[in-house]
């Protein structure tokens, strides 16, 4: 189980088979995808930024908790830094577990966490051309 | 002022770094200066540009504003995050 920031486009398929196992009968994927809303100012991509060597660690602090929490459970994840086109998966989780209660779970938390404690921002590109930061929890 | 003080290696990220239109600072501060001193001491030395009770981490650990520095301490101020 290993928490990574990477520049290259998330292996969804990878981070499935990284969990599996016989033992477990419940697998939860988690996909964050850029949104593009009207609403939202019409944005076609997000450049992620991050304090790297804080951000691995803190990511690696979430998924410590979340095996405190669920001894047994198998996680992998992976955040995408630089930009992501709207469409495209920005983070991804897999959780497997004996049971889907604990899936769903400990997936759950492993999102909510990173969004309260990793050093990652985001700032909008727009259809205008223009940009800006993306305040707490705006996605 | 080598030798009196603590020197610490600042680094701003995202908005705050775009305000400051740099992304790290070195500063010294007088002995058992605490986080709080010096994110006052930025505030100072850049016009007000950071906020006055940021987030921030001392050698990536997320920090007190209490907490004293040490010599060498990495010191980040971070933006709201936004992760995920």
């Amino acid at each position: 189980m290993c928490a990574w920031l990477t520049h290259d486009p998330l292996d969804v398929p990878s981070l499935l088979a990284e969990v599996a196992s016989e033992g477990c009968g419940a697998t939860t994927l988690f996909l964050g995808t850029v949104r593009r809303s009207a609403d939202d100012g019409d944005v076609v991509g997000i450049e992620y930024s991050a304090y790297d060597a804080m951000a691995e660690a803190e990511l690696e602090g979430v998924l410590a908790d979340a095996r405190a929490r669920w001894p047994g459970v198998r996680i992998a994840m992976r955040h995408r830094l630089g930009y992501v086109a709207t469409g495209e998966v920005s983070v991804a989780i897999a959780v497997a577990a004996p049971h889907r209660s604990t899936a769903f779970d400990a997936c759950r938390f492993v999102i909510d966490q990173t969004k309260e404690r990793v050093p990652v921002w985001k700032k909008e590109r727009l259809a205008a051309g223009t940009e800006r930061w993306v305040g707490p929890h705006g996605g | 002022m080598i030798g009196d003080g603590v020197n610490v290696k600042v680094l701003v990220f995202a908005s705050y770094a775009d305000e400051l239109g740099r992304g790290e600072l070195a500063l010294s501060l007088p002995l058992g200066a605490t986080v709080g001193d010096c994110i006052a001491e930025v505030r100072r030395q850049t016009g007000g540009r950071v906020p006055p009770a940021p987030l921030v981490a001392v050698n990536r650990v997320y920090a007190r504003p209490e907490q004293p520095l040490a010599e060498g301490d990495e010191v980040a101020i971070i933006p709201p995050v936004a992760g995920g």
